[in-house]
């Protein structure tokens, strides 16, 4: 905000509330309320009128207070959003950010606990990205901002409380560039966002059996980095995609598709996926957490694909 | 009640198996249609699935034994029944046959009435056995539809295999059931000629050694031994011209991407041949001869540990494009071993093609239960004479093997002149 005065912030609280997960702390009294403007509830007015400043040159980021209420505003980011360069033969530019929190929480229940990074994920014109490190978060942030087209970032809502080194000064982390965040030999884990958590727990588990795991962090879920995953992939020639999305037609299906066709000579055993189990999310915490990808349920994936069971 | 789960033979030629690995611990539920074991045959590795259900009581047959059809390999019945008379009965019956593998030209040691007491149609259990003097091994092949034969393997082992030259029929599977993986190739590879019959390098000295015979080269060893000996054979040799097939060829080929074989032409040329000569189509089976009512014919095809030869059924009815066709998808699964045994056996006439060898002339041996097995050698342009002159011309030698039992010098004779005619003047066939 502080490089281009085109740059501004809209959203639910993000301003007097210093953001509902505190994300634009300090950011109303530094940039004053015409650069920090707090919306009434009714994404798919704000998110339409986003798009307009857009357009109109301005770079907005609009903050949803989660993925899940960004659904209302669906029609805006799909059908101008995404398509607006593609429609008037690139006379028009959509310079836009949407972020906000994704996926699985706690106690939240059906309707604000879920990954919705397919629906991004599967419309032409948009890219998405997904961090799932601080450090990632503010490279990719920067980049988002300063892309010409319309990014949507998706922020695990679990992960705002993890700590992480992140330099003070600038840096961007590319979009499209995924990132191998544990080199290994022996079977490649592909993941994005929150669920790397796990992955890197099941890695030392595996470890410890003599499984030399590969964790490929995505960071970008469109476009994919398809080279850095089947380079690693043919270097391993086993993987495993983790998502905490469901499986039917999620990123991991996607990836894991991606996978079989562009490397199926080089795979000795067939591409697993561990997902969100294909229900709405339960209320009951014991279910909460049996529905998710977890640690034992990645080290069983990694031993199917190894033979180990 | 307890009963006996027998050996099966799972190819039409096989006399006995290895247990490669049991599927079922010994205690454990069986269903009708379980895999209970896997058996290596004279063919390939194939799952053994289980007819009865209960619990597999006792394992007779442990990994890496061997057991001839009929012989009982395990025990299936009720959860803590009592088998210990069922045993004793069968360690006695064990005694009196003779061990597996001891005594190979011995007949199987089964329980099922013999075939020579009951030669009609009428296969074990009342069922049609089919072609009438169908021996035990294939009425049981008939009951117990073998699954197709193709080796599991994943696609990394597969290419690796390719690169090193290994035959993945050959290689022992780690993964679940059995299927090869990119280390068990690479083991082969290093344990040497036996699955690697490409692997070079190293010094200029032969490996030499022994090397235990696979089931593959066994079956081939018996089967065309048993042809040599028993098949009185007598060989025709014919020199034609074959420009103009050639040139029928050349021209059908042109502009075409899948370009058509030769051998596909002569399978067709020797189909037409064929249903004017169908004598030749014929099968010595002691009491009788068998005369087939479809024109099938196998292609003897090279593989890296042995030969096979795929069939395609019903030439006289097929053009020479799908001939082709078939020909290329059979031979392409035949070199990954994934051909099924209704895929390469019962031929009733087979094709064997030297000629990109160089190879001028040759003479083969007859491929059972067929009565003739035509030679291809190689073509090669010499002079001819022709109108007062010595003009070059392309030709072949065909070499015909042929039953004497079933096919007497003139009717040979006569078979191959009309398929010579074939050759030398293609339209001809289509009259």
């Amino acid at each position: 905000m502080a490089r281009d005065e085109r740059v501004f912030l809209m959203g639910e609280e993000v301003g007097e509330y210093d953001g509902a997960y505190k994300v634009s702390r300090g950011l109303l009294v530094k940039y004053g309320p015409k650069r920090v403007i707090d919306t009434p509830i009714s994404e798919l007015g704000f998110t339409g009128i986003g798009i307009g400043a857009a357009i109109a040159g301005l770079r907005p980021v609009v903050e949803w207070m989660t993925h899940n209420f960004a659904i209302l505003a669906m029609d805006q980011v799909i059908n101008n959003a995404a398509k607006m360069r593609h429609m008037s033969g690139g006379q028009l530019k959509v310079p836009i950010v949407f972020r906000g929190p994704n996926g699985p929480a706690e106690y939240l229940s059906s309707q604000h606990s879920q990954s919705l990074a397919a629906f991004w994920m599967h419309v032409p014109g948009l890219k998405v990205v997904a961090p799932a490190t601080p450090y990632d978060a503010k490279g990719l942030l920067k980049s988002a901002i300063r892309d010409d087209d319309p990014v949507v970032m998706l922020e695990a809502e679990l992960m705002y409380a993890w700590e992480g080194e992140v330099p003070e000064e600038e840096y961007l982390v590319p979009i499209g560039k995924a990132d191998i965040k544990r080199p290994g030999k022996d079977v490649s884990v592909i993941t994005y966002s929150k669920p790397l958590k796990v992955v890197m727990e099941a890695a030392k588990v595996l470890e410890e059996r003599g499984v030399d795991v590969e964790v490929v962090d995505l960071r970008s879920l469109r476009p994919l980095d398809t080279e850095t995953i089947f380079s690693s992939v043919r270097k391993t020639h086993r993987a495993v995609v983790v998502d905490e999305a469901w499986p039917m037609c999620g990123p991991a299906s996607f990836v894991a598709w991606a996978v079989g066709k562009a490397c199926f000579d080089d795979l000795d055993a067939q591409v697993e996926i561990v997902t969100s189990e294909d229900v709405p999310m339960p209320y009951n915490h014991t279910l909460e957490l049996a529905v998710q990808s977890s640690v034992e349920k990645v080290v069983a994936a990694v031993s199917r694909v190894l033979y180990l069971e | 009640m307890a009963e006996k789960v027998l050996m099966i033979a799972l190819s039409p030629t096989m006399e006995e198996g290895t247990i490669v690995a049991w599927h079922k611990k010994k205690g454990e539920r069986v269903e009708s249609g379980d895999v209970l074991c896997e058996v290596e045959t004279d063919k390939a590795t194939m799952d053994y699935e289980s007819t009865q259900s209960g619990v597999l009581l006792e394992i007779l047959k442990k990994e890496g034994e061997k057991a001839r059809v009929g012989e009982v390999i395990a025990v299936l019945g009720e959860e803590g029944e009592d088998i210990s008379s069922l045993l004793s009965e069968i360690s006695a019956a064990a005694e009196e046959t003779p061990k597996a593998g001891s005594e190979p030209d011995r007949p199987p040691a089964v329980e099922a009435p013999s075939p020579k007491e009951e030669p009609g149609p009428q296969g074990a259990q009342g069922r049609v056995a089919g072609g009438g003097v169908e021996d035990l091994r294939g009425r049981a092949a008939l009951e117990v539809p073998p699954p197709a034969g193709r080796v599991k393997a994943s696609p990394l082992a597969r290419k690796r295999a390719r690169e090193l030259g290994v035959d993945l029929r050959l290689v022992r599977g780690s993964g679940p059931g059995g299927r090869v993986t990119v280390r068990d190739v690479e083991e082969a590879a290093k344990a040497g000629p036996a699955a690697s019959p490409a692997a070079s390098g190293g010094p200029r000295r032969l490996a030499g050694g022994r090397e235990p015979v696979t089931p593959m080269r066994a079956a081939i060893a018996r089967r065309l031994s048993e042809s040599k000996r028993t098949a009185p054979h007598f060989t025709l040799t014919v020199k034609v011209r074959a420009d103009r097939l050639l040139t029928l060829r050349e021209q059908v080929n042109e502009g075409r991407q899948e370009r058509l074989s030769f051998n596909a032409f002569l399978m067709k040329l020797a189909a037409e041949a064929l249903v004017r000569h169908p004598q030749i189509l014929s099968s010595w089976e002691g009491e009788a001869i068998r005369y087939f009512d479809t024109v099938d014919i196998g292609l003897a095809v090279a593989l890296p540990g042995g030969l096979i030869t795929p069939v395609v059924r019903s030439c006289e009815y097929k053009t020479v494009e799908e001939i082709d066709r078939e020909l290329k998808d059979l031979i392409a699964r035949a070199r990954e071993g994934g051909l099924s045994p209704e895929e390469y056996t019962g031929a009733g006439f087979t094709i064997s093609n030297l000629g990109s060898y160089g190879i001028t002339e040759f003479t083969a041996i007859i491929n059972p239960p067929a009565s003739a097995i035509l030679a291809v050698g190689a073509v090669t342009t010499e002079p001819v004479w022709e109108g007062g002159g010595v003009v070059p011309a392309r030709v072949v030698r065909l070499t015909l093997s042929c039953d004497h039992r079933t096919i007497d010098g003139a009717v040979g004779a006569a078979f191959m002149a009309g398929l010579a005619r074939y050759v030398e003047e293609p339209g001809r066939a289509l009259v």
